[in-house]
């Protein structure tokens, strides 16, 4: 009863703790470890939340989550781009910015819904198809999507006086989306519609059985998991003040995979770590390795995580703390085995 | 009409390099399920190591052979250490080739450089021949046609007419059984897993000599080997000479006819037959 | 419950890092490198490389009593990754100067990252996009190097008076490099009452070019090519095994020394071939001779010659350390006196004097060549023709030139 009531105590102190970390982490940290880590890893981190939904949840691994950033992206551009030759502001940047989320969630759902009938292996394949074909799309077209140049120089709105790229201002927008984002998909995988999800995921033709419209929730999870992509889309876009061909490309999309693979696909909290994990070692590996290889050490990182923990590092965090408890548990016993 | 006879030719002839290429991507995954990411880093390897041997010795012939040997080896080495451990689990197998590119492509990056290769093949093979309406055509596509033919026949007589063949036909379709009968079922993996890597190695070199070696190649082979693959039916020989050329006749003809836009028709056909019919063309349902 | 503990730990080490970068110290000067290092431009990159080395121990990586701390970053030609790597530099390393980057969408990328960075002075590498100094630039961004248009100069004269080419097809990239190339020649050749007939643009990711040849027309008098790297040995390769007898007009690429290092049966047959660039292997001046000595002796793995790109973060990195220099390494207020030194540098470069524009672009040489080969086998660039000062808007006015608008598909054209 006492050791309960501590537990408590301790858990709201381990919350309050890092709810204060993470608010004040700005405060203190230079300004490159609170945009280029900190808001890059979360933007990364949501669009990657947008694939351990699906793939936890629904048993679907898409490639495609970074087509639909893209398409969110590249709509926000079109329609607010400042940049070079692309004139001024079609439109007010809320109604832009709905229109964009607005695309990307559609556009999630077409995937869905052209993919749908797919599983395992080729529903990579599928929407690997789809990508390419997106990649291409904005390369080779100069009227909409400004070819190889892509857009530049697209700035973030500007609200009550402060721009949303603002170093701190961009931070906790990330941080807010992201847990916002992540407190929706955690709740959403505890309603019927989730659960229903869950239920397909693992017997299909039961659920079928059971009077469940197997293909409607697919791609529903597919429009679901295109918002969340989508909002990533838009964030990277501010970030990077731009989008080019290259933001979908062959290279981007898979990045999104490694980053699932490397936190754990198993369940939406390894995206972010993932994600925090590959930008470090985007950004340092080439100061802490052999400085020319560090391509090398992506690789192979990524290699040692797949082969010896399938759930990513989440998996391996989680049998370390399993093998401790039980270490302290058969401690008494003096039993090892 | 000129311009189509050639686009048509250039077609075929193309879709004979797609198709050595993606012969050995389609023998590994119809045996093994194995989606082998790293075929396009097979391929590339190949290539460079047949450039080395062949300016070495001098002789293209030697090139080809060590270029399909050697990443035969390769392939065997892959597959007894990495892939065995995880058979049966298919996303994990084409996440570590994915791994495994990355990483062959960056050490061949430091090995190479950058600079684009090219082999010296014989003269017999090498300049054009004669051909009615289109003036001239160049005899290594032509060659090219022809070893794809011949690997295909190889092939074909392998897997149809040989007791080994019979072994990986009963695997596609029976693994426990097949290694309930006695087979050492892990052992023809690995072999096929290597014959599959060879095949790839000597594509490198035949498409070193068509073309150039260069960093890069192994993403686009990757993809023509996947996208030919996948139209054609997964692990059905006559689906990859058809998806082979249909990729060929598709990619060939569209930049003849409407350039701006060429790039993307393949990845269309990939989509529209996994959409509609995702066993491929050829292939048989799950 | 153990979301928190995982990030507790997060936070604390990213913390440990984050405090770990000490403050700079005031005794140097840092300069960051951007280069392609990975992915189909790494030879660039590494030539990249071997041009900053060569500049700084030139000074023994010391200005104005200062030591120089060299700290470079890999782009894979994204314009993401580019602008990424520029963040990291400028904002972590924190270097006072950087140079690059390599390509054209990566060089507009960071022109307008340069707006968000003012106290910082950005020197462009070898990217060479038209709009990158011509439209909306920097003030913080130095272009030492000329652009993708400018290094047509002379060409199409060249073509038209000397080798007397009246028409011509164009196979080129489709992307706005190649169409930046295009407007360069077209733009004199068409003054001249050159016609080009048909314009054949090939997407990026081509990679078998055989009826992109099929559709030149036979009745013209020479072909314009422009490709880079192994797609240039590609695209060669096939046309003369398709018995292509048209003769080429290489863009910049085309007949770059990536190119004709590369060796390979294609080697045989693009001797002669009429190019433009803003260095040339031939050029017989004592200063170029002595950097291409300098060159080979120092980088005896390198290429046969030093590359475009080599001299492009040559020169900018030789700007960067005369400007230091003038203002005895001087960089506060902004940067603002070494700002200034640098937009009055009058450069003394291996291939002649560079100056810049109201725009900070360069104004500098270029080389009309031919591909000769050298007694050893080797091929290279014979200088034909030297195109001097050669400015931004090919000695058009400027309002008349920016009037035309930026070089697409379809801009120019005289059919």
């Amino acid at each position: 009863m006492l050791l309960q009531v501590s537990a408590g105590w301790g858990r709201i102190a381990r919350w309050t703790l890092m709810a204060a970390a993470i608010i004040s982490y700005p405060h203190f940290a230079p300004q490159f470890w609170v945009v280029n880590i900190g808001a890059y890893a979360i933007v990364l981190g949501i669009i990657t939340l947008s694939l351990t939904f699906l793939a936890a949840y629904g048993g679907m691994v898409s490639l495609a989550q970074m087509t639909v950033a893209g398409v969110a992206g590249y709509t926000l551009a079109i329609l607010s781009s400042h940049a070079a030759n692309v004139g001024s502001a079609i439109l007010p940047w809320p109604w832009a910015l709905a229109i964009a989320l607005g695309s990307g969630t559609l556009a999630g759902i077409l995937i869905g819904l052209v993919s749908v009938r797919t599983k395992g292996i080729s529903l990579l394949m599928i929407t690997l198809a789809i990508g390419m074909i997106f990649f291409y799309l904005t390369q080779q077209n100069t009227t909409l999507f400004h070819g190889f140049d892509g857009f530049r120089g697209v700035k973030a709105p500007i609200v009550f006086g402060m721009s949303l790229r603002e170093p701190i201002v961009f931070y906790y927008l990330c941080m807010g989306v992201g847990i916002a984002l992540y407190a929706a998909v955690s709740y959403m995988v505890r309603t019927p519609f989730g659960i229903a999800l869950q239920g397909i995921r693992d017997n299909p033709r039961r659920l079928a059985a059971l009077g469940y419209w197997v293909e409607l929730h697919q791609v529903a999870a597919f429009g679901v998991a295109g918002f969340v992509a989508a909002v990533g889309g838009v964030l990277s876009l501010w970030y990077h003040g731009g989008i080019s061909p290259g933001s979908v490309g062959i290279t981007a999309m898979v990045n999104i995979l490694i980053v699932a693979v490397i936190g754990g696909l198993g369940q939406p909290r390894g995206a972010l770590i993932g994600a925090l994990l590959f930008v470090l070692i985007q950004n340092f590996a080439i100061d802490l390795f052999i400085r020319e290889r560090f391509n090398t050490v992506i690789g192979l990182t990524f290699l040692v995580i797949v082969l010896f923990s399938p759930d990513g590092l989440i998996g391996i965090w989680e049998r370390l703390r399993r093998n401790r408890k039980r270490g302290l548990r058969s401690a008494p016993n003096g039993a090892t085995n | 009409m000129k311009l189509f006879l050639l686009a048509t030719l250039n077609g075929i002839t193309v879709a004979g390099l797609y198709f050595i290429v993606a012969i050995g991507f389609t023998l590994i995954f119809g045996l093994m399920r194995v989606i082998n990411l790293a075929h396009g880093s097979l391929y590339i390897l190949g290539a460079y190591i047949g450039y080395d041997v062949a300016t070495s010795t001098g002789n293209w012939y030697l090139g080809l052979a060590a270029g399909g040997v050697s990443v035969a080896l390769a392939g065997l080495l892959i597959q007894s250490t990495l892939l065995d451990r995880i058979q049966g689990q298919e996303m994990r197998q084409s996440l570590v080739a994915i791994g495994l590119s990355i990483v062959i492509a960056d050490l061949l990056l430091a090995r190479y450089g950058g600079l684009a290769y090219q082999f010296d093949p014989p003269a017999i093979l090498y300049g054009s021949v004669p051909l009615p309406i289109v003036r001239a055509y160049p005899t290594f596509r032509l060659v090219v046609v022809g070893a794809a033919v011949i690997v295909g026949l190889v092939i074909w007589l392998l897997v149809y007419r040989t007791r080994f063949g019979i072994i990986i036909r009963a695997g596609v379709d029976d693994r426990p059984m097949l290694s309930a009968l006695g087979v050492n079922v892990p052992l023809v993996s690995i072999l096929v897993f290597g014959l599959g890597a060879g095949l790839a190695g000597l594509a490198g070199v035949v498409g070193g000599s068509a073309l150039s070696i260069s960093p890069g190649e192994d993403a686009r082979y990757l993809l023509s080997s996947l996208v030919v693959v996948i139209v054609g039916g997964m692990g059905s020989l006559s689906g990859t000479a058809i998806g082979a050329l249909l990729i060929g006749l598709a990619e060939q003809i569209g930049l003849a006819y409407f350039p701006t836009y060429s790039v993307i028709v393949s990845f269309v056909i990939m989509a529209a037959v996994l959409a509609l019919r995702p066993q491929g063309l050829m292939g048989r349902p799950e | 419950m153990d979301v928190s503990k995982i990030t507790r730990i997060l936070v604390v080490a990213l913390l440990a890092c984050g405090l770990a970068v000490s403050a700079a110290a005031q005794t140097s000067v840092r300069i960051g490198g951007v280069m392609t290092l990975e992915g189909p431009f790494t030879v660039l990159g590494q030539e990249a490389v071997r041009a900053m080395e060569m500049a700084f121990e030139e000074v023994n990586y010391s200005v104005a009593g200062k030591r120089i701390e060299w700290i470079k970053e890999s782009s894979d030609g994204r314009p993401d990754v580019a602008v990424g790597k520029a963040r990291k530099l400028i904002e972590q390393d924190k270097v006072d100067i950087l140079i690059g980057p390599m390509s054209g969408g990566e060089g507009l990328a960071i022109k307008e990252y340069a707006k968000s960075v003012p106290g910082k002075t950005i020197l462009n590498g070898f990217s060479a996009a038209q709009e990158t100094t011509l439209v909306n630039p920097a003030p913080n961004f130095f272009r030492f190097g000329t652009d993708g248009a400018q290094w047509q100069a002379g060409l199409g004269s060249y073509v038209y008076d000397v080798k007397g080419y009246r028409t011509a097809a164009v196979v080129a990239g489709d992307y706005s490099f190649g169409y930046t190339q295009v407007l360069g020649f077209m733009t004199e050749f068409c003054a001249k009452g050159g016609k080009v007939k048909e314009k054949i643009w090939v997407p990026m990711g081509t990679k078998d070019f055989s009826s992109a040849i099929a559709r030149i027309p036979d009745k013209v008098d020479a072909v314009y090519v422009m490709f880079g790297g192994a797609d240039s040995v590609n695209f060669l390769t096939q046309y003369f095994q398709a018995g292509g007898k048209i003769p080429i007009i290489g863009g910049s690429n085309v007949t770059e020394q990536t190119v004709l290092s590369t060796k390979g049966p294609f080697q045989r047959h693009i001797i002669g071939i009429p190019s433009a660039h803003m260095v040339a292997d031939g050029i017989e001046d004592p200063a170029y001779l002595e950097y291409v000595a300098k060159y080979k002796k120092r980088f005896p793995d390198g290429l046969a010659a030093p590359s475009a790109p080599f001299y492009g973060y040559y020169v900018a990195t030789k700007a960067a350390l005369t400007a230091l220099a003038q203002v005895g390494g001087d960089l506060g207020g902004n940067q603002g006196k070494f700002r200034e030194a640098l937009a009055k540098l009058k450069l003394d470069t291996p291939t002649g004097p560079v100056i810049l524009d109201e725009n900070r672009q360069a104004i500098a040489n270029i080389f009309v060549t031919e591909v000769a080969q050298r007694p050893d086998g080797t091929l290279y660039t014979k200088v034909v023709k030297v195109m001097r000062n050669v400015n931004q808007t090919l000695g058009q006015p400027r309002d008349a030139f920016v009037a035309r608008g930026v070089p697409s598909r379809d801009n120019p054209s005289c059919p």
